[in-house]
């Protein structure tokens, strides 16, 4: 029997992980796909949230404000990028006035700091592209950008040298109480814990429907993006919103801390749980939409496209508490939720805490060093790294120039890439321009050997996607 | 690290051209630089043959041209530095690369020849909607697993793009034992060689279906169907049009983009049409002492094209380093393009500087019959060909004797155009 089960190693789910690290337990976090950062975290608009947005009341708001407030420290303490670049909520119509000042009155109720209201001369000096209806715009300087596959990784690989396991391919089928906790069935095996946390994402509904009466829904709420290549940096600065109103919700656009430029997302409710598909008509919409705040938006150095799924309940608030004694939920946890993750797993890890009556961990390791990039360092110790291991001195994804020192680190990361994908989220390699088209071989062949197994075995993001079906004439 | 005078980057069929050509004009200091772990550059996967029937006069695969000219790079010693990625191209062409042996290092040559190649549109560029699963190759990277390494990289296939690259990879997987169902163009004729539709899909059976995309992707983790339609005039798909493929994979073969990241670094000038740099009958970008050829220039059909170009890079850019990197001021002569005519290498000709003949390369932007290529010097017409069939891919040439040029001094400008035969 183990002290915690975390259900779901997403950014709640690691958060929750590394922050409940801090105490003496022993922990597991069970996962379904093959690495963390696989559903709802790998797939949305990298954005810290200040915190308006989110009803006052509200816990979503409250945790927004505090996961906002907490991210630049976290950032240093475990090594992410994160940068902020504040954010414009951009009125197209002097109609819509009236929400405007409403946003900003509900972002001061909720304690966002230095927000204000700006007008068109100021906005068309802050943002040169900024398109020629916009009229006005709420600016929150907290507002920033991060990178929610470096947030995860980040918080994952700090809660494992903490001591937290982590096992993936690994879907929970069941829950049935026992007399000293829970006992789970999972795809590999039971699992009996004391305390279990549902942070589930998409699937969080089904999990709470297993142990409440109280019955739950989350729909998966689909936003189709785009995202562009560097040749596009600088077309804006800040984090560009369209103030919803008279022309109805715009999409937003943002830089990303690693130089591309963020469009999208749509807000298409759907019930599949696992339709991350983009379609026709959602892309159209973006492409639609995005004029309205940002003029001259460059879509044709569009490097991919894709949807991720928001976990939304129809109440539009986390629910976040000990539903049954000794299972906790952290559900709902849509849009805010990268930016409330590190307010989330404060808040979890106190309530478990407090249910198990933990003590602090003497040996807690607060601090993680992430990923070396060689980029960043001047040339005198670029050059020593690679006289060091030559590894740092072979490009293998040319569009992003990642080495093969980076790609080698982020296999041996505990829990590290066991995918092309994995190694992707990682380093980025296969992130550019090129999409992986010269990469990807050299990719597959560093993970088979780093991994020890056969090239055949390497998938781009687990079991079934097996990136070669054979050998030539094999099937002859 | 000990200086040279020239310094080539890309070691694949354009760089090793130069490279020769300008050893053969008298230049002595000269290094490739070559991220790749072989000397060859794409031609190593290109197993296939059709190479080199002008300039060798025999038909040759992919890596045996390439060993012609490694051979001649190899016997005339030319020195060339294996798994270096160049990072940065300064406008002062101060090179900035980087490899396990020499670490971070930096070249300051009298002249650079840009030969960095191009690379593949990805699926992502293309907006295609639907899944992301395993199964999404472009046709090059399926190449490179078929015929470098051996691995097929699916079994039941849908290629989109009718590029060169996309039928060579119809055949292929045909013969290593794939089932090639259909390959899909969204333009209403093929962006490939006339030649490797007949021999690549004509020959096996594989349907060309023009004016058709890829509207959606199915499978969760592998590709499991891919769902083509019929576009309209505007390239939207007509509802009602589509047709649905069980298959593992989808190729790509929508276009090859020149790798200028290190040229817009330098501050060399692009051209939006073909997104390389632009050049004088030189061959020389708006930066003096760097040039450019090859695939990094514009994208060629045939290689033997890519090594004539690249030649005169190599000719040039040491007549550039003997002249002791003077240029005299000489009268350019800007060229239009009109009446179909896409894009042309050079974008300008200075009399006073070329030889005795200059090289026009062209592609048209649609499929024109019973046409007459004309080259204007001002408004006099100084050359005319008839050509009954221009396609967008196949890349046309028109060798121009400069006296033409010469004799008409009052010309402010040169018009390529397609005219009515």
């Amino acid at each position: 029997m183990v002290d915690i089960v975390i259900i779901g190693a997403g950014v709640s789910g690691c958060a929750i992980a590394r922050e409940v690290s801090r105490y003496k337990a022993d922990v597991l976090v069970l996962e379904r796909e093959e690495d963390v950062c696989c559903g709802t975290s790998k797939a949305n608009s990298a954005i810290v949230h200040a915190g308006y947005d989110a009803a006052n009341g509200s816990l979503m708001a409250k945790l927004n404000v505090e996961g906002s407030r907490l991210m630049p420290a976290l950032s240093k303490e475990l090594d992410f990028p994160y940068e902020n670049n504040g954010s414009l909520v951009v009125m197209v119509s002097e109609d819509d006035r009236p929400a405007l000042n409403k946003l900003y009155e509900n972002g001061v109720a909720n304690g966002v700091e230095g927000l204000r209201i700006v007008e068109r001369d100021e906005l068309v000096r802050m943002e040169p592209n900024i398109s020629d209806q916009a009229v006005a715009a709420l600016y929150a300087p907290t507002g920033a950008i991060v990178c929610p596959f470096g947030l995860t990784f980040a918080l994952a690989e700090n809660a494992a040298r903490n001591g937290v396991r982590f096992q993936f391919d690994t879907e929970v089928t069941g829950i049935g109480k026992t007399d000293g906790g829970w006992k789970l069935s999972t795809t590999r095996g039971d699992v009996e814990a004391k305390v279990v946390v549902n942070a589930a994402g998409v699937y969080a509904d089904k999990l709470h429907n297993m142990v409440s009466e109280d019955a739950m829904t989350i729909t998966p709420r689909r936003g189709d993006y785009f995202l562009l290549d560097h040749s596009a940096q600088g077309h804006v600065s800040h984090t560009i919103f369209q103030l919803p109103g008279k022309f109805g919700k715009g999409v937003l656009v943002a830089p990303t801390v690693h130089g591309n430029i963020i469009v999208g997302p749509t807000a298409i409710d759907i019930e599949d749980k696992e339709g991350v598909a983009t379609t026709q008509a959602g892309l159209d919409e973006v492409r639609a939409k995005c004029g309205l705040a940002v003029k001259d938006v460059p879509l044709r150095q569009t490097i991919t496209s894709f949807a991720g799924l928001r976990a939304h309940e129809a109440r539009h608030e986390f629910f976040i508490g000990e539903v049954q004694p000794g299972f906790v939920d952290c559900a709902g946890i849509e849009s805010p939720g990268l930016s409330s993750a590190p307010a989330i797993g404060v808040m979890v890890s106190g309530i478990v805490r407090d249910i198990l009556k933990l003590e602090e961990n003497p040996n807690f390791e607060a601090k993680r060093k992430g990923i070396l990039d060689p980029k960043g360092l001047d040339a005198e110790a670029h050059a020593a790294l690679i006289r060091e291991n030559p590894a740092y001195g072979t490009v293998i994804c040319r569009c992003e120039t990642v080495t093969e020192g980076e790609i080698v680190d982020a296999i041996r990361r505990v829990p590290g890439a066991r995918s092309v994908d994995g190694v992707k989220r990682r380093v980025r390699a296969g992130m550019g321009r090129c999409q992986g088209g010269f990469c990807s071989p050299r990719v597959m062949e560093i993970l088979a050997r780093e991994l020890g197994v056969d090239q055949s075995a390497i998938t781009k993001a687990g079991a079934g996607s097996e990136l070669i079906v054979g050998v030539n004439k094999d099937a002859i | 690290m000990r200086e040279y005078e020239l310094v080539i980057i890309g070691g694949g069929p354009a760089g090793l051209a130069a490279a020769v050509a300008a050893h053969e004009a008298g230049l002595r200091d000269i290094l490739i630089l070559e991220r790749d772990n072989e000397l060859g550059g794409i031609l190593n996967q290109c197993i296939h043959n059709g190479f080199g029937l002008h300039t060798f006069k025999e038909e040759l695969t992919g890596p045996e041209y390439a060993g012609r000219f490694i051979e001649q790079v190899k016997k005339l010693d030319i020195p060339y530095k294996l798994n270096t990625m160049v990072l940065d191209l300064a406008a002062d062409k101060t090179v900035t690369a980087m490899n396990r042996e020499d670490g971070l290092f930096q070249l300051h040559p009298k002249a650079v020849i840009l030969a960095m190649g191009c690379r593949e549109r990805p699926r992502g560029a293309l907006s295609i909607p639907g899944c992301r699963p395993a199964g999404i190759y472009t046709a090059g990277t399926a190449q490179r697993l078929v015929n470098m390494e051996g691995y097929m990289p699916g079994r039941k296939v849908v290629i989109l793009g009718s590029g060169d690259i996309g039928l060579i990879m119809a055949r292929r997987m045909t013969l290593e034992g794939a089932q090639v169902q259909v390959v899909a163009e969204l333009m209403p004729y093929s962006g490939g060689l006339k030649r490797n539709i007949v021999q690549c899909l004509d020959d096996y059976g594989i349907p060309l279906k023009l004016s058709h995309t890829v509207v959606d992707i199915e499978g969760k983790k592998r590709v499991e169907a891919v769902t083509i339609a019929q576009v309209d005039g505007n390239n939207r798909p007509i509802p009602g049009t589509e047709e649905r493929y069980e298959c593992d994979t989808l190729l790509l073969s929508c276009g090859l983009i020149p790798e200028n990241e290190l040229s817009r670094s330098a501050g060399v000038e692009l051209n939006p049409i073909t997104n390389g740099p632009t050049v004088n009958e030189s061959l020389e970008t708006s930066i003096p002492g760097v040039f450019a050829a090859g695939n990094v220039l514009h994208v060629h059909d045939l290689v033997d094209y890519v090594s004539e170009e690249a030649g005169a890079a190599g000719r040039q850019a040491a007549g550039y380093i003997a002249a002791g990197c003077r240029e005299e001021e000489h009268k350019a002569l800007p060229i239009k393009c009109a009446n179909g005519v896409r894009y042309t290498v050079p974008v300008a000709i200075r009399p006073g500087a070329a030889g005795d003949t200059v090289t026009l390369r062209f592609r048209v932007g649609n499929v024109y019959k019973n046409k007459k290529v004309a080259v204007y010097a001002g408004d006099a017409c100084v050359f005319s060909r008839k050509r009954p069939v221009l396609a967008p891919g196949e890349m046309e040439t028109v060798i121009l004797k400069t006296s033409l040029l010469t004799d008409h001094p009052e010309a402010d400008g040169i018009t390529v155009t397609l005219e009515e035969a």
